[in-house]
């Protein structure tokens, strides 16, 4: 049995404008100790993804499908039975350091109300644990930071805190909403290392979200490429970077900048991902798609499952591809 | 914190005695004096009385000699009420105000913001609309209109409760002019609550209790309502000087023996030291309020305590 097993996930909202359809028919899965990217442009559905998983969503979201985590559904739950996974089996992390600490409270009474909730342990027990916790994220002077408030720390400190928290419990998932988007480069790498080293020691397996493909390389096993809620193209990040089959994945790797790129210009995805409200009819690409057919705006690809559980969504075959449907 | 505290409360000396200056000087400026009446006095008479109240001394003078009593806590002698100290009649008509104030305050500020959360809990509801509904009223219906209405239905009408008077402050005689302070302010906070509450539990950091898995009941009580309530915490400086004004109106129409009696006849009678006496007290009043809430403010967000 998979850690977590994602099928035909979807989330819709009802907004004044008309319903839309954020996340649409998503499959995945995540063994324990695994790290599934996913990526995407912003809009694209990542986060969505993720906040339905952990019953997250605005109160005019609603979801469809199936999200088993250890073969218990988690989509829909109760409030009161969401609140026995959360922390305590599936942790998450935010995009936003500066903002999700709540910044009246000491940092040490925010990690300490995680153990004192989910392990029922006692005041000096849960602050001693969380001392360890901050060591482990290797905060400097952690017990002095216990007594501190958020804004006295920085951004990078703050996504450790942030971190330290979500691991506090021991989960066996960890969800990284874009952990290091708001920090800056030299912070981004100490935190994808530390995320890198915590899932060695406490084999978590994590859902990284972000936009970076480079931290997709660095750290993940497995890729799932979204545009406009749907799965472009879903593989090991191997397959992904050195064989890839969809466009979309294409124009994303070759829009990174390398050292050789250095004065000439730089390839970009032409264009603009399209409005949720009104997608066109067809494949939701097919705008910015250099490979595109006429039949990519009559009908939308179907979701191809390959036996190495590849999955692509496009009707243009490349030679390279592999694999049997 | 305490330094914060000295600090904050220093500060409001100037300013009181900045208050008793100006208040000082513009009664002086008023044309007229507490002893021209209709009938005029002989001038030997009007001679000696101004004598007797200093008034025939050089303003600057008079003004040292009532800050010298001032500190020694003295308020003078009252112009118009003969045998009586402006202390006297203080001693009698501020305990009246002071208690039904407080009693307005508190429920004002316990009521606003309960009725403001569940509001906000029950965000586009039934309840929520005819709560903010309520509110509106309250907001637009001013006390002066709102104590005649009381009257009329609660008293001549349902003849549930007294019209007026004091009665030594017995409960029933207090709910009448409690509710007609109290309902505009209480409205209002209860708006601006509900307002704030909203905007917290839409921010990040509530998303992040919500991931960690605590219940609901705890959320509320322990990551929303302290940062919930900064902005009415800054509505309780104007709150209370709403009140304490709205007294003077209140007091009259439901002829309470407080300090609103003494101000609205003091104004015109031109009973200097009645009007300076009471402009201080309440103005004392409202700037060691002011203090109270930044100190308030300090209390509840750790980035003010530490500037």
């Amino acid at each position: 049995m998979s850690l977590l097993e994602v099928k035909d996930l979807q989330v819709h909202f009802s907004t004044p404008d008309g319903d839309v359809t954020a996340v649409n028919n998503l499959n995945f899965s995540l063994e324990a100790g695994q790290t599934l990217g996913i990526v995407g442009e912003s809009g694209s559905g990542k986060s969505q993804t993720a906040f339905s998983i952990m019953g997250l969503l605005a109160k005019n979201g609603r979801t469809g499908g199936e999200a088993l985590f250890e073969g218990q559904q988690v989509l829909n739950l109760p409030e009161r039975e969401l609140n026995r996974i959360r922390a305590e089996k599936i942790s998450m992390i935010f995009q936003d350091p500066m903002t999700s600490l709540n910044p009246y409270m000491k940092v040490g009474t925010q990690l300490m109300e995680v153990l004192m909730l989910h392990k029922g342990m006692g005041k000096t027990e849960a602050f001693e644990e969380s001392v360890r916790m901050l060591d482990a994220v290797k905060m400097p002077e952690s017990r002095k930071r216990m007594d501190m408030y958020p804004h006295e720390f920085s951004g990078g400190m703050r996504q450790r805190v942030m971190i330290a928290m979500a691991l506090l419990c021991r989960p066996k998932l960890l969800i990284a909403d874009e952990p290091t988007t708001a920090l800056d480069v030299t912070v981004q790498a100490q935190i994808m290392d530390l995320l890198n080293d915590l899932k060695r020691d406490f084999n978590t397996a994590i859902i990284m979200i972000t936009h970076d493909l480079g931290v997709v390389a660095g750290i993940c096993d497995k890729v799932l490429v979204m545009y406009a809620g749907q799965t472009m193209e879903y593989g090991t990040t191997d397959e992904i970077f050195y064989k890839p089959t969809h466009p979309y994945t294409i124009g994303l790797l070759e829009s990174i900048p390398t050292l050789k790129t250095e004065g000439a210009i730089l390839p970009t995805i032409q264009g603009n991902p399209p409005n949720l409200l009104n997608l066109p009819v067809g494949c939701p690409f097919q705008e910015r798609c250099t490979h595109v057919m006429d039949s990519c705006r009559q009908q939308m690809p179907e979701l191809t499952h390959f036996g190495n559980g590849r999955q692509r969504s496009c009707l243009w075959q490349p030679e390279n591809l592999t694999g049997e449907a | 914190m305490l330094k914060f505290i000295i600090k904050r409360l220093a500060v409001a000396v100037p300013t009181l005695l900045v208050l008793i200056t100006i208040s000082f000087f513009l009664m002086q400026a008023a044309p007229g004096s507490p002893f021209t009446g209709e009938r005029n006095l002989p001038p030997e008479i009007l001679k000696n009385i101004e004598a007797k109240y200093n008034l025939d001394k050089p303003v600057w003078q008079q003004y040292f000699l009532y800050l010298g009593n001032l500190a020694k806590g003295d308020l003078g002698p009252s112009f118009k009420y003969r045998d009586y100290t402006v202390n006297d009649l203080l001693e009698q008509s501020f305990p009246v105000s002071l208690k039904i104030g407080s009693v307005a305050f508190l429920f004002t500020v316990v009521i606003g913001i309960f009725i403001g959360t569940i509001a906000a809990l029950k965000q586009n509801t039934i309840l929520d609309y005819i709560i903010m509904a309520l509110a509106m009223t309250g907001v637009v219906l001013p006390s002066f209109v709102i104590a005649p209405l009381l009257v009329l239905i609660f008293s001549i009408t349902l003849h549930w409760l007294p019209a007026g008077g004091w009665n030594g402050g017995s409960w029933e005689y207090m709910v009448l002019p409690v509710t007609a302070m109290a309902i505009m302010y209480m409205a209002s906070i209860a708006r601006i609550q509900r307002s704030s509450m909203i905007e917290v539990l839409n921010s990040n950091y509530i998303r992040t209790a919500r991931a960690k898995g605590l219940p609901w009941k705890v959320i509320i009580t322990r990551h929303a309502l302290r940062p919930s309530m900064l902005p009415v915490v800054s509505y309780l400086g104007p709150a209370f000087v709403g009140i304490i004004t709205g007294s003077v109106v209140v007091e009259t129409v439901f002829g309470l023996p407080g300090i609103g009696q003494h101000f609205v006849n003091g104004a015109l009678n031109r009973d200097y030291s009645l009007v300076l006496g009471l402009t201080i007290i309440i103005g004392a009043l409202t700037i060691l309020f002011t203090a109270i809430v930044d100190i308030l403010y300090a209390v509840i967000d750790p980035k003010i305590r530490y500037q």
